[in-house]
């Protein structure tokens, strides 16, 4: 199986699931946190390539991300989103606070 | 007249928010939904679901139902939980509203339900309990 946290020089990409709710959402949160901390990550990519479902958990999970990398120094961003987690992302004000990348080839 | 009835009771359990979005989907189908109400839908369930979980019970393991029926080309769903209630319904409804930032909420979930469905109404009684009932006319 892909593993869902992939580092990429000082990105770490996280393959989103299937379904982003908040059954699925602490595991994300606690890896991703750590690494955060221990691999001078300057970006996080949530690669929504796999996603099927998100709803409010999935809001907070890339929020809270956010949050913890601002402070130091570094960026949220999100790729291959479809119809779907383009409108939930719009809804929540999420569209225009991440950089948002065009489908990967 | 087309009229079709269910309910179902199951464990304040995070992984039943995915049974729960996906048995309403699948109640609704022969109602021929668009894909795009099928994840409005099933994005209202969850939310409501999640609340009963995360709010309502505070991860404690207790009992939820949700009854859900058709009438005509109509989906009328009901969750409802026995936890700690909801004190102002007005405020909980406001986007960005959350009781608990701690656990990384962000108070998304009843404009999402508004969203997603026409029409959301909420009864709630501190320390009895919360139901939300929400509707939606399938278009097809
Ligand atoms: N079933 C419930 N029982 C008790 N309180 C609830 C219930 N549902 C919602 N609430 C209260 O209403 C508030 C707002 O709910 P809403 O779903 O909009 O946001 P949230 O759950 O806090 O965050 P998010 O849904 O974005 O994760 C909650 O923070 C909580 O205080
Ligand atoms: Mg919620």
């Amino acid at each position: 199986m892909e593993s869902i946290f992939q580092l990429e020089g000082e990105m770490l990409r996280i393959l989103v699931p299937k379904d982003l709710d908040h059954h699925n959402c602490i595991a994300i949160r606690e890896t991703a946190d750590s690494l955060i901390l221990k691999e001078n990550i300057k970006e996080i990519l949530f690669d929504f390539k796999n996603t099927e479902f998100m709803d409010s958990s999935g809001i907070g999970v890339i929020i809270g991300r956010y949050k913890n990398i601002k402070c130091l120094g570094g960026q949220v961003s999100a790729i291959n989103i479809n119809e779907r987690i383009k409108k939930i992302l719009v809804l929540s004000g999420l569209y225009k606070m991440i950089i948002i990348y065009e489908q990967e080839a | 007249m087309r009229e079709n009835n269910m309910k179902l009771e199951f464990d304040s359990r995070s992984e039943n928010e995915g049974f729960a979005r996906i048995a309403v989907a699948a109640f609704v189908t022969p109602l021929n939904p668009t894909l795009e109400e099928i994840e409005d839908i099933k994005t209202a369930v969850s939310e409501a679901v999640t609340n009963s979980i995360i709010h309502g019970y505070g991860e404690r393991i207790e009992k939820i139902t949700l009854t859900a029926s058709i009438k005509e080309n109509q989906l009328f769903v009901e969750i409802q939980d026995f936890g700690c209630g909801i004190e102002n319904i007005e405020k909980a409804m406001e986007p960005m509203y959350t009781t608990r930032p701690d656990l990384e909420r962000s108070g998304m979930g009843f404009a999402f339900m508004e969203a997603f469905m026409d029409d959301i109404h909420i009864e709630s009684e501190v320390n009895k309990g919360t139901t939300i009932y929400m509707n939606k006319k399938i278009m097809g």
